[in-house]
């Protein structure tokens, strides 16, 4: 056993870990009895009245919501934990343009992706030979396919929407990356990218692995942190999803956003981008207003618009690259966006 | 003397991996230089592409995630 020097908690680790998941467990399967008490035994409201549903609805999600973010957002970052950039990029250099942009933008599901990484990121994928388009694709489906949005989606909608989104998100990244790669868009890189690009390196520092252990503990207090920033998010847009679900007539909801309205898409898409207040605050109003018949198409571009048009990352990429590039990657990820979400809807899904 | 640099823009994360760095030097009890590297190019150059990094005498501890002040001070006293 090493002996550590520094303080730690001292709770039996694996102990502990096993006693969370039977936490969790208890709590997951309580939701919905308890929501159904809380409503209708509790405060006495009418099954079926536009308060009861309400209220019934906001019990059952809160939790629901918040034991998925807890419990999947630890997993996959722990198991995301083995997948860091630097190794991605040893694997995408020196690949064809093809196949880099589709492995580009399928790892960037997994890679987690802070914005203020952006800068860092695509200056060391450039240095290290990855052409622009390549790892223009990774940096738009690793904001946009991410695990706090496809965990959401599992669970509140089953795993075919959120497999679906995924399939969508990566189309968008691998088409977009294709389109962008082929645009001579070099020459709006700022001169000191191309500079640092020119001298190369780009080699791979692999640091100091970390241990089954630490790398668990890091998932969950990034979990945590997470959670801790976002669940005033999650329980407003509950309350608002909670507040459709009882009170908003379906009429007035399809006839807005319906599939009849050809507007529909581009008018979500344009709303979404101010709400960038993450995937988890936008789902429980997403879930309310598929309930109420908004088709799939719809929602799938509101919740790509959401995550992936970040104005915080394009402030930060201006670092990098002239305006013209990024008004260009902005209009093929927004086109993207809209493409997909006509097309599920086109297609009746 | 022991160099330690945190690399980041300044956003929370690379601001609290600081603290800890400077925690972990007051923890470990040993004089060190804890400075902030922000210009992209340095960082990249490091070999760190996700932020926040920590870098001690020139070797890249760890990318992308904030080592508790125990874990650094860890470093400090190995090295």
């Amino acid at each position: 056993m090493r002996t550590l020097a520094f303080p730690r908690s001292q709770l039996p680790f694996w102990p502990t870990v096993a006693l969370g998941v039977v936490a969790w467990s208890i709590a997951w399967f309580a939701a919905w009895p308890f929501s159904q008490w809380l409503a209708f035994d509790l405060l006495g409201l009418a099954p079926g009245s536009s308060t009861g549903e309400a209220v019934a609805f906001f019990a059952y999600d809160v939790p629901k919501v918040l034991l998925l973010l807890l419990g999947i957002v630890t997993l996959v970052s722990f198991l995301r934990s083995y997948v860091p950039p630097t190794r991605v990029r040893a694997a995408l250099a020196g690949r064809g343009v093809v196949p880099g942009t589709v492995a580009a933008a399928s790892f960037g599901i997994v890679t987690p992706f802070c914005s203020c990484s952006a800068v860092p990121l695509f200056i060391g994928f450039l240095q290290a030979g990855i052409p622009l388009g390549v790892t223009l694709a990774f940096l738009i489906s690793s904001p946009l396919v991410n695990e706090v949005a496809l965990v959401l989606l599992w669970g509140l909608f089953g795993p075919q929407v959120a497999l679906l989104y995924m399939a969508a998100g990566l189309s968008v990244a691998i088409l977009g990356g294709l389109i962008l790669g082929r645009l001579p868009l070099e020459r709006f890189l700022e001169p000191w990218v191309l500079e640092v690009r020119a001298a190369g390196g780009g080699t791979d520092v692999a640091g100091v692995v970390p241990s089954t252990e630490e790398r668990l503990r890091e998932a969950w207090a990034s979990t945590r942190d997470l959670v801790r920033k976002v669940w005033p998010w999650v329980v407003l847009g509950i309350a608002v999803g909670a507040f459709i679900h009882g009170f908003a007539p379906t009429d007035l909801i399809v006839s807005i956003g319906g599939a009849s309205n050809p507007l529909a898409v581009p008018l979500v898409t344009i709303l979404a981008v101010p709400l960038y207040a993450g995937a988890a605050g936008v789902l429980p109003i997403v879930e309310a207003l598929l309930d109420k018949g908004l088709p799939l198409g719809t929602v799938l571009a509101f919740m790509m618009a959401t995550v992936a048009i970040s104005l915080p990352e394009f402030l930060i990429l201006r670092r990098v690259a002239r305006l013209p590039l990024l008004a260009i990657f902005l209009a093929v990820v927004v086109s993207g966006i809209l493409t997909v979400g006509y097309l599920f809807n086109a297609l009746g899904l | 003397m022991v160099t330690i640099e945190v690399l980041g823009h300044g956003c929370a994360n690379c601001q609290k991996l600081e603290a800890n760095a400077r925690e972990a030097v007051a923890m470990a009890g040993i004089e060190a230089d804890v400075v902030k590297v922000t210009d992209d190019a340095a960082i990249a150059a490091r070999g760190v592409l996700t932020t926040p990094g920590l870098v001690i005498d020139g070797e890249v501890k760890s990318s992308g995630r904030i080592p508790a002040a125990g874990d650094i001070a860890e470093w400090l006293s190995a090295g």
